[in-house]
């Protein structure tokens, strides 16, 4: 990574600066994002809400680098992640970044020991050691006992927990969880919640987090709302008011 | 890393047994039908070579006429030897062993109310020297029988079986079409010839017996001839030429009216049909692996398609472009290579039966075995990059967002 900005105690971890963002060309095209700036600090907490089609996903796929935004600058940690290739992005995420999605994406048939260890394998972390870290990343989550059991021997929550770990393994800057909990019942998200908040809390993880409902939001320590493309408001959550 | 993928590729093929044999199944059939045609093939050469050689590998045949000609060729009439040219190569030719003119009819052999149609050859008992064929019992022709041209024979095995049974031949007077013929000795079995011929069906007569009491002529049909150990069979074939051409009054220029043939000329005419034979099922073969290679390359686009949401999550970890490449690549090779093994031991284990079942040598060829294993190998390379580009080279949002 080229930084053309030092970084310093002030900078943010995240910072967007005009983010737009065009899908086609002409008449057909289509503004997801219209100019974009937010800034998240190294510790934050952050939800994201906003009816669909409000450019949320988009602007979350270009805060996990996995899209590149049509103008506007990206600095992460003061780098400037526009000039970066494909290649470079990837190492960007598998470096700082930790993914937990909304259908859990564990490899089927494969042992959550095996799910946890995949980023490390990425990262060419020797047999022993990735053993290591992922018995301990599944211990973290609650799930010691389970480590050679398939997601479809799991639960929806321990499936959710083991894809968490697979984030929480590689000890990221930031947890990138897109609707983590909307494929669980109301206890098993409660759950999530609390493990992600203790991770943010605890090891001081950057969490944003994608969500639709408003109790899961009141977790996090600001909430920022989509409409049009745009950042329409911005509040504290339950935790701030706390 | 690589080792990790090709594990990881090899649970995947575990995981859908079924499925993962009957992608590689054109592979399989496809090296197990090289292998099985090109061990059966070395197995025939090996046969042919050993059969000639126990004719006798520093044998010639010296035959009026030309020798093997293609389609066209022209069969000029040509001047029959005699026994004259037998003795002038004994004569003039250095390093020869024996020497044999010989000539052939066939005959019907009767002995009591049996009686048996085979062939009648007359020869010296150099005849015997050349082939290295003894006798099994009784003696070979005298000085006297062979200059006179006695009725007495030397019969093989075959013979003995049909017309004596189990009754002792020596002694015994069997006929001949017209001419009564006493039994003076017995050859050792030879068994079949290459060509599927029995080489025991036959009656030896002294040549001058039949020439004058049995065909009527003078005619000599060829004459064997074996060099001494050491000496080479071109000079002496050189030799023979020489004299021949001498003995015919060939111009220079004009063609020779007989051959000179060594087994070398025998065995390579034989091995080249099996060659081609070869050649031709090898490309066959070849074919099968292309149509392997497809099989391959549709069922690692499939699984592609239907891994899409691992490939997505994958890359949204941080996977680079090249692993995934490098995976899909892996568990193409490595199934197509698991292919050929299997196809080389089915390979194997048929070429090992059929040549039990033909009577023929397994002659293991460990070239082949490697070269089938690397070209099953390669097509897993050629036909899973395809596939394996197209995984890498996902956009990681829109396949994550598959269903």
């Amino acid at each position: 990574m080229s930084a053309t900005t030092p970084e310093s105690i002030e900078s943010p971890l995240i910072r967007l600066e005009g983010i737009t963002k065009v899908y086609g060309s002409g008449t057909a095209a289509v503004h997801a994002l219209k100019g974009v700036d937010l800034k998240i600090d190294k510790g934050e907490f952050v939800a994201v809400m906003g009816p669909s089609g409000s450019g949320k996903s988009t602007c979350m796929n270009i805060l996990g680098c996995l899209d590149t935004p049509t103008a506007g600058a990206y600095r992460f940690k003061g780098a400037d992640v526009g000039v970066l290739s494909r290649d470079q992005r990837a190492l960007l995420r598998r470096t700082f970044l930790g993914f937990v999605f909304q259908g859990f994406n564990l490899l089927s048939r494969t042992s959550a020991l095996e799910n946890v260890e995949l980023p490390l394998i990425y990262r060419g972390i020797p047999a022993r050691e990735r053993h290591a870290k992922a018995r301990d990343a599944l211990k973290a989550v609650g799930l010691d006992g389970w480590e050679y059991h398939t997601p479809a021997e799991l639960s929806g929550g321990q499936q959710q927990r083991v894809a968490i770990a697979r984030a929480m393994v590689i000890e990221p800057e930031v947890l990138m969880a897109d609707e983590p909990t909307g494929n669980l019942d109301s206890t098993r998200s409660r759950e999530i919640m609390d493990l992600l908040c203790s991770f943010n809390r605890d090891r001081g993880v950057t969490i944003v987090m994608v969500t639709h409902d408003a109790r899961m939001a009141g977790y996090a320590g600001r909430i920022i709302r989509f409409l049009d493309g745009l950042i329409d408001s911005e509040e504290p959550g339950r935790r701030h008011a706390l | 890393m690589i080792w990790e993928t090709v594990i990881l590729a090899l649970r995947a093929i575990r995981r859908n047994v079924l499925r993962s044999f009957l992608t590689v199944l054109g592979i399989v059939i496809g090296v197990a039908a090289v292998i099985t045609m090109v061990t059966l093939g070395d197995g025939a050469t090996e046969q042919v070579r050993a059969d000639i050689s126990s004719l006798g590998s520093n044998m010639l045949q010296v035959r009026p006429g030309q020798g093997f000609r293609g389609p066209g060729g022209v069969r000029m009439f040509a001047e029959r030897f005699e026994i004259s040219d037998a003795q002038a190569i004994e004569r003039e030719i250095a390093g020869l062993q024996a020497v044999a003119p010989m000539t052939d009819q066939s005959a019907q052999a009767i002995y009591g109310n049996r009686n048996w149609s085979t062939s009648v050859m007359g020869s010296t008992n150099d005849y015997l020297a050349v082939r290295d064929w003894p006798l099994e019992q009784g003696r070979v022709f005298t000085e006297a029988e062979l200059k006179s041209g006695r009725a007495v024979c030397i019969l093989g095995a075959t013979i003995v079986k049909e017309l004596f049974g189990d009754q002792d031949p020596l002694g015994a007077f069997i006929r001949l079409d017209r001419l009564s013929c006493q039994v003076v000795g017995v050859l050792a079995s030879k068994g079949q010839s290459s060509f599927g011929q029995d080489q025991d069906d036959l009656v030896m007569v002294p040549i001058r017996t039949l020439q004058r009491r049995i065909a009527g002529n003078t005619d000599v049909k060829a004459v064997m001839v074996s060099a001494m150990d050491g000496v080479s069979t071109e000079t002496v074939k050189g030799d023979i030429e020489r004299l021949m051409r001498e003995r015919r009054r060939i111009p220079v220029g004009q063609d020779d009216d007989f051959h000179v043939r060594d087994m070398q000329e025998i065995v390579s005419a034989l091995t080249s049909t099996t060659r081609v034979l070869t050649a031709l099922l090898g490309a066959v073969a070849a074919v099968s692996l292309l149509v392997g290679g497809i099989g391959i390359m549709n069922i690692m686009l499939v699984s592609v398609t239907e891994r899409t949401r691992e490939i997505g999550t994958r890359l949204a970890i941080g996977a680079r472009e090249n692993e995934v490449l490098m995976q899909f690549l892996i568990e193409a090779v490595v199934l197509s290579s698991l292919g050929g093994l299997f196809g080389i031991a089915l390979g194997l284990g048929a070429a090992a039966l059929g040549a039990h079942l033909l009577g023929m040598p397994f002659v293991l060829n460990p070239g082949i075995v490697v070269l089938a294993f690397v070209f099953s190998a390669s097509v897993g390379v050629v036909f899973g990059f395809f596939p394996a580009r197209r995984a890498a080279r996902m956009d990681p949002i829109e396949a994550l967002r598959h269903e």
